[in-house]
């Protein structure tokens, strides 16, 4: 009974942490958020103005988020697939021994 | 266990779902450069449809839909069009996955890098719908009868 309502106190005190954190997020769609500047707060210009601007222009095409992750982003998405691809391969080794050991065990369902 | 048993319903609805869920998932790959979408959804889209008819069919039917054989080579395909058409372009004299550098006559650089995004977007949907497929293909192996 005592370990469930810590459990309970736990839960409430990480919920109430993540909403002590939300409230200091910047609105959607805020202009003034440090995110949607188009200087770094060093100065210096920031990535997300020059996919804005540029997109378009530089890969004629209209879905910007296709443009940063297909072409300025590339090599971040080839390591995304590779990620996918060697989980499919770790199951191939993972699942196809698994019935050679069951009939070594006996092999009764 | 419960026993397992053919139901026709299942197969008929199926059967009438899975090719719009495909064309679906074709559509969203290839008009990803206009709309939200691209390779990995497009791709995940594309396994739904083909573990529909593993799922209602059984293993035999569906093995017409996309072998189980194919998946492992076609994953590889995937993830070997994205390579290649990077590495394409690092031979040619370009950066590695610089699209302009790709040797595709009569288009300037912006359609080069619109053909790339297209090409790799392709490379992504094949390897994510192989894995997927792939990995029910594994789990199902030997349990799935007929």
């Amino acid at each position: 009974m005592l370990q469930k309502g810590f459990k309970w106190l736990v839960l409430a005190g990480f919920a109430a942490l993540m909403a002590w954190g939300m409230w200091g997020l910047p609105d959607r769609g805020d202009l003034d958020a440090p995110m949607n500047e188009k200087t770094t707060i060093t100065g210096g210009p920031t990535p997300a103005a020059h996919y804005i601007e540029k997109a378009y222009k530089e890969a004629k095409t209209p879905n910007i988020v296709t443009v940063v992750l297909g072409d300025y982003r590339s090599i971040d998405t080839l390591g995304e697939v590779v990620v996918v691809f060697t989980a499919g391969l770790i199951l191939i080794v993972l699942l196809t021994n698994r019935r050679k050991v069951h009939d070594i065990d006996g092999g009764e369902q | 266990m419960k026993r397992s048993f053919e139901s026709p319903i299942t197969l008929l609805g199926a059967r009438a779902l899975a090719p719009f869920i495909m064309m679906f998932g074709l559509y969203v790959i290839f008009h990803g450069h206009y709309s939200p979408g691209g390779g990995f959804q497009g791709g995940a889209l594309l396994a739904a449809s083909v573990l529909l008819m593993r799922v209602a069919s059984g293993s035999k039917t569906s093995s017409l839909v996309l072998s189980n054989a194919i998946t492992t080579p076609m994953g590889v395909l995937g993830v070997f069009i994205y390579f290649g058409t990077g590495l394409l372009a690092m031979l040619l004299g370009s950066n590695f996955l610089d699209y302009e550098g790709l040797p595709i006559p009569g288009l300037s650089p912006e359609y080069l890098r619109y053909t790339g995004i297209l090409i790799i977007e392709v490379g992504v949907g094949l390897a994510v719908m192989a894995a997927l497929v792939l990995i029910y293909d594994k789990m199902a192996d030997g349990e799935v009868s007929s």
